[in-house]
């Protein structure tokens, strides 16, 4: 049965709403199929608003690798703001996709992005404008399957009582084996319905089935253990991992909006995964190991992607960009063959060495120069041994003062706050070290106007790290602790004057902390912030505090836990966390002796130049590092001939 | 610092003149969203822009009143400058291919003659008016037309302004559509412009006029006044007529 557009109600409410442009679709490269030409239908969601969903690599590579099937058309979907979603309300038009205006109540599967935890508000706020039931076990057959992915997929308890499922890892082969199976149920007539399917999906191990699992607890509030509560459901679930990249080249025609985005370029992922071993990083525990894309296919990417989206600039993207074990010659590379061509070149990265700057050097040659962060993330050398963020002050002086004589005039030192066993005196010992850089950057260079801005952000610890078991810091601490830096910086008037500093309150991250470590009980209080009004929780103007604390309040009453036990609470190593049984590869015990080197000050090297660790992925994963040099020749792609040029000579008239 | 940008700069040699259409969806597109997608386009249609000198440097492109968001247009203008010789033909055909359906390139013709944003001297707008009755409309433009002022507010960047939306008009004609009542209007450019909602506004302050529905409001010409007084001719005529001297 074929959908109707909803566009027509649409089209009425735009006058009244902010930029409506961000809800008519029309992006360059978007696809619209006719609906009743295939078997399988998926809705993509980014839980934010469409500035920050669009440019969101993961959900452009899933949208191009399902629309390339014949059986399966994709749309997206972004979270609508709050001046349309009311008149939505009232009209009663339903959350839809931005392509085709079809509603997403009426796709097969309903998959949503979470980079962060905060989008969880919107996801509901979606399912409800969808008009379907916001519980997963009140769902029926002509329901979508509601599916997380994203690194906060890792752990999607809070969320379990509304996702169908959830895909850990790499989503590229995952998405595909989804719609093998969906393909081949509907195909059979969809016997069994709903529930047969999910079975199959958990089956498969492709997808983490959250209903199919009973958790149980102890009278204290911890987890006893979680169960399969059906026969034939694994124990453990799985991540996915992309092995050659070289065989995944997405997107190979990014989604260009005519909306203004977060990210005004185009990207091109160079490698996937990274193993130095930073301790608060999740990123770089989850998506371990390395795989680099040759710089051949990079190349190729960056000329097909430039001709695909007109884009001025391309961004090379990864976890580390520097650290690409050919990044010398990509660099080089595209610089030599787009001078003179008016794109711009950018590499993401915030490594503190000089290395980075002769990239930054080699990358700007086109006249454009991106700015320059560095990341010692923390401010006394200790405290930087804790986190396994092998950088000494030395260096960090060295390179930022070579990047003043290289000419850039204002740099961006990025730290955090909050690290385990941090004391006043580790967050203070940056005022310290942002004086030594402009005092060392003024010799260097003779000049008085240099600037550096610190930015510092909170730290929240995550799943599958070794700091999962840690304490937060408590949001009042933090603050304090934050104050009394801005004051130690502004304190010597002869530098501070060239410091900026950038910060932010410590109470978002009490919220994301209680998300991200959270279990299915933390469920509850998203359900109510979202019924109080929450929406948009990654916004500060739209966040609020009181909202998620007076929620918890009222979902945890009849529990022994609370928003504390979730967040600033230690946890041993022979508590279940609510992770547990999803695995990202990485051995518990490692993580554990990680966890204890930290709190020893000792640190660990690189896999990729020493001998394996035995953090456990390669081996539970059947996986391998691959990194490079190739010695492979980067060829330079030639530029297309214009085909708008006159024949000969001047041209009269038209 | 001042720093060589290592970067020569080459002068257009060419400029050519774009008449563009902003269509269906796609009039919700703001005048910056529009830009960004015609930079990208000509990028795209391999177009040999002329770039700006400077450290950030600029496609030379200049945009000449542009409708506002969620007005549909089929007489938008946009000149650029190039620094190779091209047939227009092959740049309007080319833009036009690379550009989202809904924002289509109807004309490109070589400037050869100046003044051009001058030569805009008037918009005709077509407002569809959904359940408005004729009669209704008949009578607001009536009472409309036969004041010598009215007085309507904006809200711009300096806070609400309140200006005469009747003066510019030179002519109001209506008519009877599918499931509307349709409102042809003929505004002379000025300062302040005056745009279709300010004649909306207008008609709601002398007649109590109140659409129900949003109307959907079309650009179907801008250009210079013909001698009749309301007529809008076609921007590009001198430069057609130049190239054919």
């Amino acid at each position: 049965m074929t959908v109707q557009s909803v566009f027509p109600e649409l089209e009425r409410l735009l006058p009244f709403v902010q930029k409506p442009v961000q809800y008519v679709g029309g992006e360059l490269n978007a696809v619209i199929k006719p609906w009743d030409d295939v078997t399988v239908r998926w809705a993509l969601m980014y839980p934010d608003a469409y500035e920050v969903g669009i440019p969101n690599q993961g959900v452009q590579i899933l949208y191009e690798v399902l629309n390339e099937r014949a059986d399966t058309l994709c749309e997206r979907s972004y979270a609508v703001w709050p001046d349309l979603e009311a008149l939505m309300r009232e009209h009663n038009v339903p959350q839809f996709t931005v392509e085709a205006h079809r509603p997403v109540g009426a796709f097969d599967l309903f998959g949503l992005s979470f980079s962060t935890e905060l989008g969880y508000t919107n996801m509901l706020n979606a399912i409800s404008l969808a008009g379907f039931p916001l519980h997963a076990v009140d769902r029926g057959d002509n329901d979508p399957i509601v599916i997380a992915g994203g690194h906060a997929a890792f752990n999607p308890e809070a969320i379990a009582d509304f996702i169908d499922g959830a895909v850990l890892g790499d989503g590229e082969q995952a998405v595909l084996a989804i719609t093998d199976i969906v393909a081949a149920f509907r195909n059979e007539g969809s016997p069994g319905g709903r529930e047969e399917l999910l079975m199959r999906l958990a089956k498969s191990g492709v997808l983490y089935i959250p209903q199919f699992y009973d958790v149980e607890y102890l009278e204290d509030g911890r987890i006893r253990r979680v169960v399969p509560n059906r026969e034939g459901i694994p124990w453990r679930v799985a991540k996915h991992t992309v092995m050659d990249l070289d065989q995944w080249p997405y997107p190979k025609a990014p989604l260009v909006p005519l909306a203004e985005s977060v990210h005004e370029r185009m990207s091109v992922e160079i490698f996937r995964g990274c193993t130095r071993g930073c301790r608060f990083c999740q990123a770089g525990m989850i998506t371990r190991p390395v795989r680099e894309r040759s710089k051949t296919t990079i190349a190729k990417m960056v000329a097909n992607g430039l001709e695909k989206t007109g884009y001025e600039e391309i961004g090379l993207l990864s976890l580390s960009s520097a650290d690409h074990s050919e990044i010398a010659d990509i660099a080089k590379g595209l610089a030599d063959t787009y001078e003179g061509t008016n794109t711009a070149l950018s590499l993401p990265s915030t490594r503190v060495d000089a290395f980075n700057i002769d990239l930054a050097n080699e990358l700007s040659r086109n006249g454009r120069r991106s700015g320059l962060t560095f990341a010692p993330e923390g401010g006394s050398e200790r405290i930087r041994r804790v986190i396994n963020k092998m950088v000494t002050e030395e260096d960090l002086v060295r390179t930022v003062t070579a990047a003043y004589s290289a000419g850039w005039t204002q740099v961006k030192l990025y730290f955090m706050c909050g690290l385990p066993t941090e004391e006043d005196e580790d967050v203070l010992q940056i005022a310290r070290l942002a004086h030594e850089v402009i005092k060392a950057g003024r010799e260097a260079t003779g000049r008085k106007d240099i600037r550096c801005t610190v930015s510092i952000g909170g730290f929240v610890p995550k799943p599958h790290t070794p700091f999962q078991w840690a304490a937060q810091l408590d949001h009042e601490t933090t603050d304090s602790r934050l104050k009394k830096l801005r004051d130690a910086i502004r304190e010597d008037r002869a530098y501070g004057k060239n410091i900026g500093v950038r910060y932010h309150d410590g109470k978002p991250g009490i919220v994301e902390g209680l998300l991200s470590r959270g279990d299915r009980r933390v469920g509850r209080v998203i359900e109510q912030v979202w019924r109080d009004g929450g929406r948009f929780d990654g916004w500060s103007e739209h966040f609020s505090y009181d909202r998620w604390m007076s929620a918890a309040e009222v979902a945890f009453a009849d529990l022994p836990v609370d928003v504390n036990w979730y967040t600033i609470r230690e946890r041993e190593l022979s508590e279940v966390l609510p992770w547990d049984h999803l695995d990202s590869g990485l051995d518990k015990e490692w993580l554990w002796e990680d966890w204890q080197d930290a709190l020893a000050e000792v640190e660990v090297d690189d896999c990729r130049w020493t001998p394996c660790f035995d953090c456990g992925v390669c081996d539970h994963m059947g996986t391998e590092i691959q990194v490079g040099p190739t010695n492979t020749v980067m060829l330079p792609i030639p530029m297309l001939p214009s085909k708008v040029l006159a024949e000969s000579g001047t041209v009269s008239g038209t | 610092m001042a720093r060589d940008p290592g970067r020569e700069f080459i002068p257009p040699v060419q400029k050519l003149r774009i008449q563009h259409a902003k269509r269906g969806p796609l009039r919700f597109t703001s005048h910056r969203d529009f830009q960004r997608a015609f930079e990208r386009a000509v990028r795209r249609a391999g177009v040999p822009m002329a770039y700006s000198a400077g450290f950030s440097p600029h496609p030379k492109i200049s945009y000449a009143n542009s409708a506002p968001t969620g007005v549909a247009s089929e007489a938008e203008y946009v000149e650029i400058g190039v620094v190779q010789f091209c047939d227009p033909e092959k740049v309007r055909a080319a833009v036009d291919a690379v550009l989202p359906p809904g924002l289509d390139i109807l004309a490109v013709v070589q400037a050869n003659t100046g003044d051009f944003v001058a030569r805009l001297e008037a918009s005709h707008w077509q407002i569809e008016l959904p359940g408005v009755e004729v009669s209704d409309l008949a009578t607001a433009v009536e009472q409309f037309l036969a004041a010598t002022e009215v007085l309507v507010e904006r809200k711009g960047k300096q806070g609400m302004r309140t200006f005469d939306a009747r003066e510019a008009v030179i002519r109001a004609v209506v008519e009877k559509g599918a499931d509307c009542a349709i409102l042809q209007v003929v505004v002379r450019h000025g300062v302040p412009s005056v745009r279709p909602d300010d004649v909306l506004a207008a008609l709601t302050k002398v007649a109590d006029l109140v659409p129900g529905i949003p109307p959907r409001i079309t650009r179907l010409a801008q250009g210079p006044l013909l001698e009749d007084g309301w007529s809008v001719g076609d921007p590009f005529a001198p430069d057609r007529d130049a190239a054919q001297a």
